[in-house]
């Protein structure tokens, strides 16, 4: 196999799937926001630190900013706007709406997907399990302290008063 | 950010990633991506191809024969922790996992990216150096086991060679070996200001400090007591760069007291 600099791939996000070419160079986070217009999908940072790209690709959380494209060749990705797909909000993003667990909301998409994640693989997550399943995901804005008690009520767990 | 042009292969065996490796100028080969990527888009390396090692599932198997626990060089942080082989013959390095980055990162970023990109910060260089592991590198010629001691050359530099390839990463297999690892770092495990790995062995001591110079600084005191541990860092005469986090003198004042925390860890779990 010789190295090329484009590649013709093929994804499958939030369902649907896409065949495109695409330049090796080509961060996955900007082939879904720019190629597939997906924009829910945030570039913050851009150097891995704030996760406002996470993504969930085969299963696993990933920050989309540290990926390249081609080599989501054949991968399933979740985005957010997979997470109400009907149309109806998930328990999750209720909870962050109910919670306000949001202010500018840039980071939203991310901690939703990282939160969603975090949720599948730990149902009933206790605030150390929520905040070092958030570690990856920056909130300039709330100081995490809504966004805990959103990701804790959507586990249908109590939510301690902060009165 | 838009990255320099760069060319891409996705190897199906480790035999074609050193073809690749070898046959192309200005080649690397991309694991995690959780560094070099970064590193692309900074410009502070530029490679012409990239060598895709994510499908080589050869290379992330984690097992143990007789006495050695054997990691395959793309096993990811997420793997290490959740492994039963790590668990029952070298727990450590599950703990040390667990404390880099966050979870994204674990679940891409590799041993062998974290011990091949070398970044004086990183982890995995001084507990593999206080572990005496080694590393297996394979090359068109054959393959060759480096010891950790003799693997990290300088910042960024590995003994991996050009056309050479990390395979897998060995360490003695030991359920209660006295290890322990201590930092202090950025944010809660985020980048390292200083760390120190342990690993006490009867009367045998070694502790490796990170962040304080190129490589990895060995230490070998003739007993675990604080102050002959106090005693072999200050007579090991280090230089540690200053940067916005740490001056010089702080970060060496830092590699003292991570020695002493990883040791005090490695005789509490021993």
């Amino acid at each position: 196999m010789e190295p090329t600099a484009s590649k013709a791939i093929t994804v499958e996000v939030n369902g649907t799937v896409y065949e495109r070419d695409v330049e090796s160079r080509r961060l996955l986070v900007h082939f879904v926001r720019d190629d597939l217009d997906l924009t829910g999908s945030h570039v913050g940072c851009d150097t891995g630190n704030c996760g406002a790209c996470s993504m969930i690709v085969d299963g696993q959380l990933v920050k989309t900013c540290m990926l390249l494209a081609v080599q989501a060749d054949g991968a399933k990705i979740e985005t957010v706007e997979g997470l109400a797909a009907g149309g109806e909000l998930t328990n999750l993003q209720q909870s962050f709406s109910d919670h306000h667990a949001l202010q500018c909301g840039y980071c939203t998409p991310g901690m939703l997907m990282s939160a969603t994640a975090l949720l599948r693989e730990n149902p009933k997550p206790s605030p150390a399990e929520i905040r070092k399943g958030l570690q990856g995901n920056i909130c300039r804005c709330t100081g995490y302290w809504n966004i805990i008690e959103a990701v804790t009520a959507a586990s249908g767990q109590e939510v301690a008063s902060n009165e | 950010m838009l990255l320099r042009e760069v060319e891409y292969a996705r190897p199906s065996s480790v035999e074609e990633a050193i073809e690749l490796l070898a046959g192309h100028e200005g080649a690397r080969a991309l694991a995690g991506g959780q560094t070099i990527v970064n590193v692309m888009k900074a410009r502070a390396a530029s490679p012409d191809v990239l060598v895709d090692l994510n499908r080589l599932e050869g290379l992330r198997s984690i097992s143990v024969s007789g006495e050695t626990l054997r990691i395959g060089a793309m096993a990811t942080y997420t793997q290490i922790m959740a492994s039963s082989e790590v668990e029952v013959s070298r727990p450590i390095l599950a703990e040390v996992s667990a404390q880099i980055a966050d979870v994204q990162v674990r679940n891409r970023g590799t041993i062998g990216g974290n011990i091949c990109s070398n970044d004086p910060t990183n982890h995995l260089p001084p507990l593999l150096v206080a572990l005496d592991g080694s590393m297996t590198v394979r090359g068109a010629d054959g393959e060759r086991s480096v010891s950790a001691s003799d693997f990290f050359l300088g910042v960024y530099m590995t003994a991996v060679g050009e056309g050479e390839l990390l395979t897998s990463v060995s360490v003695p297999a030991a359920a209660n070996a006295a290890d322990g690892f201590a930092s202090v770092t950025v944010g809660r495990d985020g980048t390292c200001l200083a760390n120190a790995a342990a690993c006490l062995a009867g009367d045998v001591v070694r502790i490796a400090l990170g962040c304080v110079d190129a490589v990895p600084v060995l230490l070998t005191p003739t007993s675990s007591d604080e102050s002959s541990v106090r005693q072999a860092v200050q007579e090991a005469d280090i230089d540690p760069p200053s940067d916005v986090h740490a001056s010089s003198e702080y970060r060496r004042h830092l590699a003292e007291v991570c020695a002493v925390r990883a040791v005090d860890k490695a005789s509490r779990r021993g």
